[in-house]
């Protein structure tokens, strides 16, 4: 198992007061919060961070870690000693909100799991909001699919850790398998929600639900925004000004799209219904035109471009008034 | 253990009353009204009787609740927050849109 540096994670020196402890937590805990920030180690980022703070906030809990003084490194294999914890008591209060259920096995070997009541019960995209008692907890994840598993349809396969009470009364986490049809058309931040599929009830409570909360990778060429899609699309000088019936590229396949002549970079042209559709609702992929320049190479290239000086009178600056 | 499962797709074709959202959501009825008190929800209908919400209205609420949990943000504050976030999203779109075009000047 990897020793854990708490004071690193929280990014504090390891005399830090209980005060810069919960003020570094709180500024690290909004900047990491899962919700907030959209880089995808931020969810794991927010665990550690609540995971340190559940140590040292605690004063108990801080000396003991103490213990192991400066000669540990972060990721250095470490097993605790036997009898570590004589002489310090972890039992009842000092627990913070986090869902004890989401830390590390490092933290488990110290302090052991934390069930029952005392320990936090949410936390994001864990369990949150167990009001009706013996009734599991709702679970929300987030699952990241392609556009193309949007547009489609497709079928993923999602491992969850789900929180479960064990035999003894502890809090663990037993992975979970599930199948999850992708319906054609799901849109960023839609959800899916899998009634009895969160954690499971206590003392023969109904389970929980799990929402799955869709988000979608980033695509090399179309950017989504809610059911339509955006395309960039690079067309010649000639194209531009003649107009004319172009292949485009579409999540569905390439189609034609004809450009009007004289179309200038920025135009934006729709193609009906090729976006992101469901049963219900439809959506659009627009393009977006950016004439590009070819450079002139050859002699009989720059001689076109020298012609076209000569014949056209176009002064693209006439609106600077130069 | 591998399942296959049934499931509700929460989008734009769904509907839904105060008192199912209260049951999908698991929270109060006052919480709700909180909630709308605040600007952060708006149903469509004049009495409670009536209200109507749409699905997006779910994944709101589920945000409200983490936010206020977790960084502990009273009500206002999780307003301002959901509204500076729809924004972010807005213009992140927009700055991907500005990439795409620089990414063409590179290739030229």
């Amino acid at each position: 198992m990897e020793f854990k540096d708490y004071y690193t994670t929280l990014d504090i020196n390891r005399d830090a007061t209980q005060d810069e402890v919960k003020r570094a937590y709180r500024k690290l805990a909004r900047k990491y919060h899962p919700d907030i920030n959209k880089k995808d180690t931020a969810e794991q980022r927010f665990k550690e961070i609540g995971e340190a703070y559940e140590v040292l906030q605690d004063i108990e809990k801080r000396a003991a870690y103490d213990k192991f003084g400066k000669d540990w490194k972060a990721g250095q294999d470490f097993d605790p000693p036997p009898d570590w914890d004589n002489g310090f008591e972890f039992n009842g209060g000092g627990y913070t909100e986090n869902d004890a259920s989401q830390f590390s096995d490092f933290f488990e070997s110290l302090f052991g799991a934390q069930g029952g009541p005392g320990a936090g019960q949410h936390g994001p995209f864990t369990g949150q909001h167990a009001r009706y008692s013996g009734k599991g907890q709702d679970l929300h994840a987030k699952i990241v699919i392609h556009l193309e598993d949007s547009y489609k349809g497709s079928k993923q396969s999602l491992t969850l850790q789900r929180p479960a009470v064990d035999e003894s009364g502890h809090v663990i986490t037993r992975p979970h398998t599930l199948q999850v049809s992708i319906p054609k058309g799901i849109t960023e931040g839609q959800q899916i929600r899998l009634a009895g599929q969160g954690a499971e009830g206590m003392s023969g409570g109904v389970n929980g639900d799990l929402f799955l909360e869709v988000a979608f990778a980033a695509h090399a060429h179309f950017i989504p925004d809610n059911r339509d899609i955006t395309l960039t699309l690079p067309i010649a000088p000639w194209e531009a000004a003649l107009g004319g019936a172009i292949p485009v590229p579409t999540l569905g396949g390439t189609v034609e799209l004809k450009i009007p002549p004289n179309s200038q970079t920025g135009k934006k042209l729709r193609l009906k219904g090729r976006g992101l559709c469901s049963q219900k609702a439809k959506g659009d992929q627009y393009v977006t035109l950016a004439i590009m320049t070819p450079k002139a190479v050859t002699d009989k290239e720059t001689e076109l471009y020298k012609q076209m000086k000569k014949e056209m009178s176009f002064n693209p600056r006439s609106h600077l008034g130069v | 253990m591998t399942t296959e499962l049934h499931y509700t797709i929460i989008d734009e074709s769904c509907e839904y009353s105060l008192r199912e959202l209260c049951t999908v959501c698991k929270v109060h009825a006052q919480f709700v009204q909180e909630l709308i008190d605040e600007g952060i929800l708006s149903p469509e209908g004049q009495n409670p009787g009536e209200w109507r919400f749409a699905a997006v209205e779910i994944r709101r609420i589920q945000l409200s609740i983490r936010l206020q949990e977790d960084l502990r943000i009273n009500l206002p504050g999780t307003a301002l927050a959901l509204d500076l976030l729809d924004e972010i999203d807005q213009l992140r779109r927009s700055k991907s849109h500005l990439e795409q075009f620089y990414a063409l000047n590179k290739q030229s």
